[in-house]
């Protein structure tokens, strides 16, 4: 078992070496791109087949057992991470080969993208609390790097903001680690379950779940924490930006979830308090921010703000609904938000600009490119029967079960926003007419390039519409891998396995 | 030991901060080496200061005859230490680019990839 679940972060890692070396020959860099994103979504499948039919897996590196090794577990939240993450990297590799230019690929795209795959799959599949710092690291010089590849103004200007805030989290979660090895002689997160909860000191418990929540809310982008998403995310090229928006957050997301249900004991009532607060605060300035803002990537920007806070608000109620609608959400979001972002690269190359003031008539000269946008867009917004609705409903439905109704109020209100900003995209961008000469027409563009742009986002929009239209598999999956995360003994038990004999 | 240590973490943790809260970047890369370097020590106060052997097991034996010294938070900190080097390797080459291609070091003057300030703003 060892050997798969390590692949998740060696293909990439093999990958992306390779392609740093060839980088110079564009086309066998982009090659040896692709092979990497197929190989690792055929291994993150036969995870996922894996986990569902036989529980949690784990494995044991150097043949350590737990808790003295490093370990590598897969429960049902890690391989539907590490799937969707797969699906992502190989849709945003397909149209980076249209949108990425040939110096940046010379410059070394191709490796650095699969360096942040490497560290994304890593953080899901390690149980190891050091080694996640470990993978956060590797995400995040890949993320750097790709940021301000190229070394535009811009990018410089958007780069030194994302650089410094990200640093601040990384030296927080570093610290956090550290006193909770001091605190508890473990790092292995199975381990820290038990030894947490022998842990007589809430003073020190509570320190440390802020420690983390600091760490982990600006990776996720919790707010007042985001500040450095809207100042970055519309700098590098639109394929990186689509991979940011679709993984990065959402690793801060999952690790938030593992400390909170794994690490710390459930009844941390500051904690998941704080965690409910910052929720609403960032599902409300998120959308706020989003009303605000007339350039397409700045509106899709603060939307993924508003969206952590919908899965954080799953986190913090802390019912088996509410993490099942938290973890169906999080699949969703990581679909549909990825391929706004591609649609709206291809937007910009047909109609000239990201700035909703400059571009029109895209419905009428690409109504197919209309189609994938409106079928995203209001899947964000909660359509029924889209999938974004499902996963709205399971939130509304926990926070009723909680008596949780203010909570409704900011749910139901921020969806009401979310369509307010897509419609205005819609308005913009694709309805009224192009206030030039007209958007360049998708027969403009060679048939390789069309191809590229197009097939990744009517490939997303086929996931969207699935888990929309038969949600109930997704569910299913949803509530089993809550109860996994509520009742972690069979995680625990796979772990620590090795030890009892 | 602890105690000292300890205290010399809090220091060193206040300086960073309010090096990195200016809104200079070389001072904000000053900060970020002495907090990198508070949270090293900090993990190591965290693994206990005690008085004990190298953790080294003696030819022959299966474990080590008497208690030893806990290598585990060393081998974090040095896991830490080269991460954190790179990490600021690659801050100060960018800040370096920054400075030549925007002409400033201030960050408050780095509006390019900000929406257009307001009436009034600076």
């Amino acid at each position: 078992m060892g050997w798969l679940l390590a692949l998740p972060f060696l293909i990439p890692i093999v990958a992306g070496l390779l392609a740093l070396v060839a980088r110079g020959r564009v086309r066998l860099a982009r090659a040896i791109g692709l092979l990497g994103c197929v190989a690792l979504l055929l291994v993150t499948v036969g995870i996922f087949i894996v986990v569902v039919r036989h529980g949690p897996v784990a494995a044991q590196m150097g043949n350590w057992p737990a808790p003295f090794g490093i370990t590598l577990v897969a429960d049902r939240l890690s391989a539907a991470m590490l799937l969707v993450a797969a699906v992502v990297g190989i849709s945003v590799a397909v149209f980076g080969l249209a949108d990425i230019d040939r110096r940046r690929e010379r410059l070394g795209y191709q490796g650095f993208f699969q360096l942040l795959l490497a560290g994304v799959c890593g953080s899901f599949v390690t149980g190891d609390l050091f080694n996640l710092y470990v993978w956060f690291e590797v995400m995040l010089i890949a993320s750097f790097a790709l940021l301000v590849l190229g070394g535009e103004r811009l990018q410089l200007d958007g780069g030194i903001k994302y650089v410094a805030l990200n640093l601040v989290s990384t030296l927080l979660m570093l610290t956090a680690i550290g006193l909770v090895y001091g605190l508890t002689g473990t790092l292995n997160m199975a381990a820290l379950h038990g030894a947490m909860a022998e842990v007589q000191q809430p003073a020190a418990i509570n320190a440390l779940a802020l420690l983390l929540i600091g760490a982990f809310g600006i990776k996720a982008a919790l707010f007042p924490l985001f500040f450095w998403l809207p100042a970055s995310y519309h700098v590098p090229p639109v394929t990186v930006t689509a991979v940011f928006a679709g993984l990065l957050t959402k690793v801060g997301v999952y690790a938030l979830i593992r400390t909170f249900t794994l690490i710390f004991p459930a009844d941390l009532a500051l904690a998941h308090e704080l965690l409910l607060a910052m929720a609403l605060l960032t599902m409300l300035t998120g959308v706020l921010g989003a009303a605000a803002q007339y350039e397409f990537r700045r509106i899709l920007a603060f939307h993924i703000i508003s969206q952590i806070g919908f899965l954080v608000l799953g986190l913090a109620l802390f019912s088996p609904l509410a993490l099942a609608g938290c973890i169906f959400y999080m699949v969703h979001n990581i679909v549909a938000k990825t391929n706004l972002l591609l649609i709206s690269g291809t937007a910009r190359r047909m109609a000239g600009s990201f700035e909703l003031a400059q571009i029109g008539g895209l419905y009428r000269a690409s109504p197919l490119l209309a189609a994938l946008f409106f079928i995203a867009a209001f899947s964000l917004a909660g359509f029924p029967p889209l999938s974004g609705f499902w996963a709205k409903l399971l939130l509304v439905i926990a926070s009723l079960e909680q008596a949780a109704y203010w909570v409704v109020a900011v749910l139901l209100v921020t969806g009401a926003l979310t369509l307010f900003s897509m419609s205005k995209i819609w308005a913009g961008a694709f309805w009224k007419p192009h206030p030039g000469d007209g958007p360049r027409p998708l027969g403009a563009l060679g048939a390789a390039e069309r191809v590229q742009r197009l097939a990744p986002a009517v490939f997303l929009v086929l996931v969207t519409l699935a888990l929309g239209l038969f949600p109930q598999p997704m569910i299913a999956f949803s509530q089993a891998a809550a109860q996994e995360l509520l009742n972690p003994a069979g995680y625990i038990e796979v772990v620590l396995a090795g030890r009892a004999h | 030991m602890e105690t000292a240590l300890a205290v010399l973490v809090g220091i060193m943790v206040a300086t960073g901060v309010y090096l990195m809260l200016t809104a200079n970047l070389l001072r904000y890369l000053f900060g970020l080496v002495l907090l990198s370097n508070a949270a090293n020590l900090a993990i190591f106060a965290a693994g206990r200061l005690t008085r004990a052997v190298p953790p080294l097991i003696p030819e022959g034996l299966p474990a080590p005859a008497e208690p030893v010294a806990n290598a585990l938070p060393q081998a974090m900190i040095l896991t830490a230490i080269v991460i954190g080097f790179g990490l600021l390797a690659f801050t100060l080459a960018l800040v370096v680019r920054c400075y030549r291609e925007l002409g400033t070091l201030d960050a408050n003057s780095m509006r390019l990839a900000e929406p257009p300030a307001a009436d009034g703003e600076h």
